[in-house]
């Protein structure tokens, strides 16, 4: 199997949105942080709620590697767990928790990916990853203390060239 | 030689280390097939190589490949240090063997 790394008709520009960011968020705990993203998600009518209990399970049983830098989570499920809309949420919070990763927590930066299937996120993913590469990105992205900074910066960031 | 980036379900963070080491590859002028693959999908499937999150390992205690995991996910320096070590012992022992 050869999955294309083309560009694809979703780059990160259009999977997220300003209704769902939010920045400085004051959360008590992992399931928390999961439970606000995945609120804005469904409000924004991106996902079903089955989709926030899909995102927790995935943690319980395969463990906390979505946490995949430090301060870092990227949240997802299946696509046939309630994806409406290929969607990525984030939300920054005030205050870091911990989701059990034996090196990169707290975590103060959590995504949430919707998939609709295994391709038509690759270039939004890739711009992702490329942003949170970047430290200069990263600084920003954690500076932003309202959420039309914050959306102001992602899509700015989002936008710098992958090479 | 295949490479395989795995994670539980296969386009997450496998995608994203897929996406890293295809660039790391190409800049070496190294060719190798590199596959984002769930746990359940992989069992079962050949790979030389396989690449994975940090706290991914205990999924992985019954791969027989040369298993190279990750701490940060976005940083390039650590996948392309520790890949290129795991490709440089493997052809080593491909040339010890012939």
């Amino acid at each position: 199997m050869t999955i294309s790394t083309d560009p694809d008709p979703v780059p990160l520009a259009g999977i997220i949105d300003q209704g769902i960011v939010r920045a400085w968020v004051a959360v008590q705990s992992w399931e928390a942080a999961v439970n606000f993203v995945g609120a804005l998600l469904v409000e924004a009518g991106k996902i079903q709620p089955s989709y926030i209990s899909a995102m927790k399970r995935v943690l319980h049983e395969l463990g906390p590697y979505a946490v995949l830098a430090p301060g870092i989570v990227l949240l997802h499920a299946r696509p046939e767990d309630g994806v409406l809309e290929p969607c990525l949420g984030l939300v920054t919070l005030s205050t870091p928790v911990p989701f059990g990763h034996s090196e990169n927590d707290p975590v103060d930066l959590v995504f949430a990916l919707g998939a609709v299937d295994k391709n038509a996120h690759i270039a939004g993913l890739k711009q992702l990853a490329e942003m949170l590469g970047n430290p200069d990105s990263l600084s920003k992205i954690r500076a932003a203390r309202n959420d039309v900074e914050l959306f102001r910066v992602l899509i700015s960031s989002g936008q710098v060239k992958a090479d | 030689m295949r490479i395989a980036t795995l994670c539980g379900m296969g386009f997450g963070t496998s995608m994203m280390l897929k996406l890293f080491i295809d660039d790391i590859l190409k800049a070496e002028g190294i060719r190798a097939e590199v596959v984002p693959w769930d746990l359940g999908t992989f069992k079962g499937q050949q790979a030389d190589i396989v690449v994975a999150a940090k706290d991914f390992e205990s999924h992985l205690r019954s791969i027989t490949a040369r298993v190279v995991l990750i701490q940060n996910l976005v940083d390039k320096v650590e996948i392309k240090t520790k890949l290129l070590d795991a490709i440089r012992s493997l052809s080593s022992e491909a040339s010890d063997q012939g």
